[in-house]
């Protein structure tokens, strides 16, 4: 068994890249979990009301799911994963191979534009992992 | 992998019940949801067949309160124990910390909780964990049934089919009258959070 722990200081950064960099342009929640369901850390823009949990344990499986299946057909990984619903939206993506970062936006911002900020995220925070 | 955040000072350990098809596994779960409801948080998620089989897992956080100003998040899962649904089996399988092996303990049943047992020692090998090393219980469950004369495997009969080697923690209990239920996750709990503290030291 591997542990998990991440120090206050780190995960403080992390909440202000994720509040900076999403939440500030508009995405109603971010989600970090580890494959195993746990969540790292979570931030809403304060209206919306998730049961963060129950969304993590259903998130991990349904990754593990796609990514099982992408094994079968001969895929390293299908890397991005994303939901389109009428009012919400929910978009998956790798940060490594123990991480997930989970979007879940509404239909005023456009995917392309999340996609940007994403992979900015998740680059600051590959970076902040390393200095460790 | 137990996650620990020092920040808000949480805790969040992975329990999962273990067992073949139809052992009672998912009834531990909905007996623990409808008896600890003020531990509860949340709807308890199932993920099920038109036919109530599981289909991927069930989900039950549960709070433990506090321990040593940490908050003790458990999060509970079950699998699925029909034999074509290993490859999801596993998937649950991911960063647990402790285990509940849920036998059925009904006469015919005995193959299949051996065969069950062998496949989760495989399942945590193709994780690098070792049934000998995670925190594990046995819960040898549906005693109730003698009552109404269904033959039911000797306690000393189960153990020797799947503790003899383990050598763990063991329970009678029924799922559905509740009977050893909390003791079984009491103890799963305590062996756990004692394992990850001693990691911890
Ligand atoms: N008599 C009796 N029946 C039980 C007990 N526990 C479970 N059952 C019954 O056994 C059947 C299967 O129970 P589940 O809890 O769905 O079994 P499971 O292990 O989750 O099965 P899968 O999801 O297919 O792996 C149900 O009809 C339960 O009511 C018990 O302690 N005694
Ligand atoms: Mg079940």
């Amino acid at each position: 068994m591997n542990y998990g722990i991440v120090s206050q200081e780190q995960l403080e950064q992390i909440d202000t890249i994720l509040t900076d960099k999403l939440i500030k342009l508009g995405v109603d929640c971010v989600i970090i979990i580890d494959m195993a369901g746990n969540i790292i850390t979570a931030k809403d823009n304060g209206e919306s009301k998730y049961d963060v949990y129950s969304f993590a344990a259903l998130a991990a499986g349904n990754f593990a799911t796609v990514d099982a299946m992408a094994k079968l057909v001969g895929e390293q990984e299908f890397s991005l994963l994303f939901h389109k619903g009428q009012e919400s939206n929910i978009h998956f993506s790798k940060i490594d191979d123990e991480l997930l970062l989970i979007s879940m936006f509404g239909k005023d911002i456009s995917l392309g534009f999340l996609r940007l900020n994403v992979v900015d995220v998740i680059e600051k925070i590959r970076q902040l992992w390393k200095r460790k | 992998m137990s996650f620990i955040n020092l920040k808000d000072k949480v805790v969040q350990v992975k329990i999962v019940y273990y067992g073949p098809g139809r052992c009672g596994k998912t009834t531990n779960l909905e007996y623990i949801n409808k008896t600890y409801r003020n531990q509860i948080v949340s709807e308890m998620v199932s993920l099920k067949t038109h036919g109530d089989r599981t289909l991927f897992f069930d989900f039950l956080p549960f709070d433990m309160g506090k321990i040593k100003g940490y908050d003790i998040k458990i999060q509970l899962y079950t699998v699925p124990g029909q034999v074509k649904y290993n490859a999801t089996r596993k998937l649950v399988l991911r960063g647990v910390d402790g285990i509940v092996f849920v036998a059925d303990a009904m006469a015919k049943q005995r193959e299949k909780n051996i065969r069950s047992l062998n496949q989760l020692h495989e399942n945590l090998l193709s994780y690098k964990e070792s049934i000998f090393k995670i925190p594990l219980v046995m819960q040898y469950n549906k005693v109730d049934l003698k009552e109404h004369g269904i033959p039911i495997l000797p306690t000393e009969v189960l153990q020797k089919d799947l503790n003899s080697r383990l050598k763990v923690p063991y329970f009678e209990a029924s799922a559905i009258t509740g009977y050893n239920v909390a003791a079984t996750l009491k103890k799963i709990i305590s062996s756990t959070v004692i394992s990850i503290q001693k990691k911890l030291l």
